[in-house]
């Protein structure tokens, strides 16, 4: 991958706590698995940061390049990719995902 | 447009023991619910799990034929 991308996606990833590359915005969700993970960090109550990969198509490519992730969104906690909106759903339902936030929240 | 037994079959030439469950949600092709059983999976974090299966649909996901993919992986009990 171009050196000058990747420099831009750790850019992003670092740029929040929580960083989610998503289809569309936090208030204009493009996409409903992209809904899901908005709605999941909402009912968490937690302050995230998010970018639109319709809106560049670099970086919609290179994040799949990034982390070996075929597919959007993405979520991004304190640089570590945590998963996606499958994986958010089922770490939400057994608990362990507000577990898992709370802690690299807190460090 | 996929053909759901080929999602199958690209699966299990990826992760041979897996009992696959293929559904298409949107009666278009391209919406997919996807349920994977396998040993395979065992002693690894869901990721590691999902991207086996992501492997082996590397192209229908590249090339966006399957547009949306929910995707779920379990280990037999």
């Amino acid at each position: 991958m171009d050196s000058i991308i990747k420099a831009r996606i750790e850019t992003l990833i670092n740029s929040s706590p929580i960083m989610v590359f998503m289809k569309g915005t936090k208030l204009m969700p493009q996409c409903g698995f992209s809904n899901n993970v908005v709605q999941i960090l909402n009912s968490l109550g937690l302050s995230f940061e998010t970018f639109d990969v319709l809106s560049d198509m670099e970086i919609r490519q290179g994040i799949k390049d990034y982390s070996n992730w075929p597919t959007i969104p993405q979520v991004y906690v304190k640089g570590e990719f945590i998963g996606g909106s499958d994986i958010l759903i089922e770490m939400y339902n057994s608990g362990e995902l507000r577990e898992k936030l709370e802690i690299a929240l807190a460090s | 447009m996929v053909d759901l037994e080929e999602i199958g079959a690209a699966i299990k030439r990826q992760i041979p023991d897996a009992v696959v469950t293929v559904e298409d949600l949107s009666g278009g092709g391209d919406h997919l619910q996807v349920n994977v059983v396998s040993k395979a999976f065992g002693g690894l974090n869901l990721i590691r799990q999902h991207q086996l299966v992501y492997e082996a649909l590397k192209t229908e996901l590249a090339s966006e034929a399957i547009h949306a993919l929910a995707l779920n992986t379990t280990t037999p009990n």
